[in-house]
């Protein structure tokens, strides 16, 4: 049906869409309209923009159960590299710019701070699946490569709760993410697991 | 000048009052009134000038009466090179009022809903001469001053502004309070259709925000109740037409858009207290050693700053008004009465 040619172009779209915000947050800074402390603006779109890539790594594996379309799985090591990849800048923009590279405060902090170790746990956790998203590592794992990449289940669940501790004032926004992670997840439960291949097959009469 | 007649070991180069010798100075200026008006109006042709680029507000002509009769620079940082004046765009751009949203930009985004004229405060509570006051009525009786203060919020940023206001004392006076008036409770206006955070049903605030000082606090000389800013009237998202300006502790305490003082008996509950007693006290002065449970508060990022220069500076105690205020808490284990 496609040609490997369009396979290639869909993950390079994919790969310049991934990139975008991150190009239009510099260049908000880059130009003076993110307001009076840009790496706090930084920080936190990038922290809620790891959040999106992780949300949407994890819907694809129920997107492929729903409509067997090939290009959803393409993308999903790529989406899971750019959640990394995300979350690393999160906590790199925290130690630049927001402690201003002070090693000491970073060390007491994330002792003292409950929600900086919880992000922490998460980006290690993230880290290690980055790490065993390569063909050696799969081969070298083996059976257990599956249940070690169900850890992002916990890393989810992590990041809402690093969520949940930063947020002063209205809930409003973190509910949204959690409904959606809850909506997401769901579709692991083994009796709507089984059901979507069948919802594909009413969509497709 | 006065001031180097009130105490020259504290003279810098420039005219500005020090903060620490604000009190003796305003003793010895209240004899001589003739010599404090000469001051206002030097002061007032340099304010203006220094405000040349901010832009022009809509204020009542009342107000702007009030305000080209202000004391300018009646308070002044004692380290203006340290503690700039954050520009306009910055104090009125980014800033939380969380009866508009959460981000910081929100404010500036959805306050243009607000309506502040006219207003009107009720004073009540154990007061000879409460009632409810046209906003004019009640400012008008007072001299405006202009007051440059840091601000720190408990978020652990801070940005310098220059307000403009009448001392909170002058108010409470002319209410005549009771014996029994030990507290003051504020009380900011509910209204979701002009406020859109108040329409959130995920808000964890219970409307209205509510703030509270000890009488004392609210007397003291550095508490202001604020009708301006930056030489002109508040942007809506600053809290228009009144808000509370206490310097010495955390921004949630300066309290936006008043509606209602009550001088009360017992110790009012403050929103944030009432929200996370854990991590918000009643006190909330500024206090770098003890910390907020999910971030330090022994440093702070003054604003704006850049990205590779956060311009983190070590926080002070009572964010630098020790001298004026700490005799309040005196023996007072501030750990406890965060």
């Amino acid at each position: 049906m496609a040609s490997p040619r369009i396979w290639l172009a869909w993950r390079v779209g994919v790969f310049l869409a991934a990139l975008a915000p991150l190009l239009f947050w510099s260049w908000q800074v880059a130009i003076n309209a993110a307001g009076p402390e840009p790496g706090n603006y930084l920080l936190l779109n990038i922290g809620i923009g790891a959040l999106w890539m992780l949300l949407l790594t994890l819907s694809l594996t129920p997107l492929t159960k729903l409509t067997r379309w090939k290009g959803f799985a393409l993308i999903r090591r790529q989406l899971g590299l750019w959640t990394l990849a995300y979350a690393t800048l999160h906590m790199l923009c925290y130690a630049l710019f927001i402690l201003g590279l002070n090693w000491a405060l970073l060390g007491s902090e994330i002792v003292k701070r409950p929600y900086i170790i919880v992000g922490m746990i998460a980006l290690i956790g993230l880290a290690v699946l980055g790490a065993t998203s390569n063909r050696w590592a799969m081969k070298r794992l083996g059976k257990r490569w599956k249940p070690l990449h169900k850890f992002s289940y916990v890393i989810l669940a992590l990041v809402l709760l690093h969520f949940f501790w930063v947020v002063r004032a209205d809930m409003q926004e973190w509910a949204m993410y959690a409904a959606i992670a809850a909506l997401i997840m769901s579709t692991r439960l083994p009796p709507v697991a089984r059901t979507l291949p069948k919802l594909r097959y009413r969509f497709s009469r | 000048m006065l001031i180097k007649i009130a105490k020259p070991s504290d003279l810098h180069e420039s005219d500005v009052t020090p903060e620490s010798i604000y009190l003796s100075r305003r003793r010895f200026m209240g004899g001589m009134a003739g010599l404090g008006a000469g001051l206002a109006l030097s002061g007032h042709v340099r304010a203006n000038e220094d405000y040349s680029d901010v832009p022009e507000g809509d204020a009542p002509a009342w107000l702007k009466e009030k305000i080209s009769e202000t004391e300018w620079r009646a308070i002044t940082p004692s380290n203006p090179d340290k503690d700039k004046i954050a520009p306009f765009d910055d104090a009125s751009g980014y800033n939380n009022f969380f009866e508009f949203g959460t981000d910081k930009r929100d404010p500036a985004r959805h306050a243009g809903s607000l309506q502040t004229e006219p207003w009107s405060v009720v004073v009540d509570g154990e007061v000879n001469n409460g009632g409810r006051f046209a906003l004019e009525d009640f400012a008008k009786p007072s001299q405006f001053e202009e007051r440059i203060y840091r601000l720190r919020c408990v978020e652990a940023w801070s940005m310098v502004i220059p307000w403009l206001g009448i001392p909170l004392a002058d108010i409470i006076k002319r209410a005549d309070p009771t014996s029994k008036a030990k507290y003051v409770r504020f009380e900011t206006l509910v209204d979701p259709e002009q406020m859109r955070g108040q329409r959130s049903s995920f808000s964890v605030i219970d409307w209205p925000y509510v703030e509270g000082l000890r009488l004392d606090e609210a007397m003291h000389p550095l508490t202001i109740l604020a009708m301006g800013m930056y030489g002109r009237e508040l942007p809506n998202q600053n809290g228009a037409p009144l808000r509370l300006v206490v310097p010495w502790k955390y921004g949630f305490k300066s309290i936006k858009s008043i509606v209602r003082i009550s001088l009360v008996e017992e110790q009012p509950v403050n929103s944030w207290q009432e929200i996370a007693a854990n991590e918000y006290g009643f006190y909330a002065n500024v206090n770098p050693e003890v910390d907020h449970p999910r971030w330090s508060q022994a440093t702070e990022r003054r604003l704006p700053n850049t990205l590779f220069n956060p311009n983190t500076i070590d926080t002070l105690m009572f964010n630098g008004y020790a001298d004026e205020v700490a005799e309040l808490y005196a023996g007072m284990d501030l750990k406890e009465n965060y």
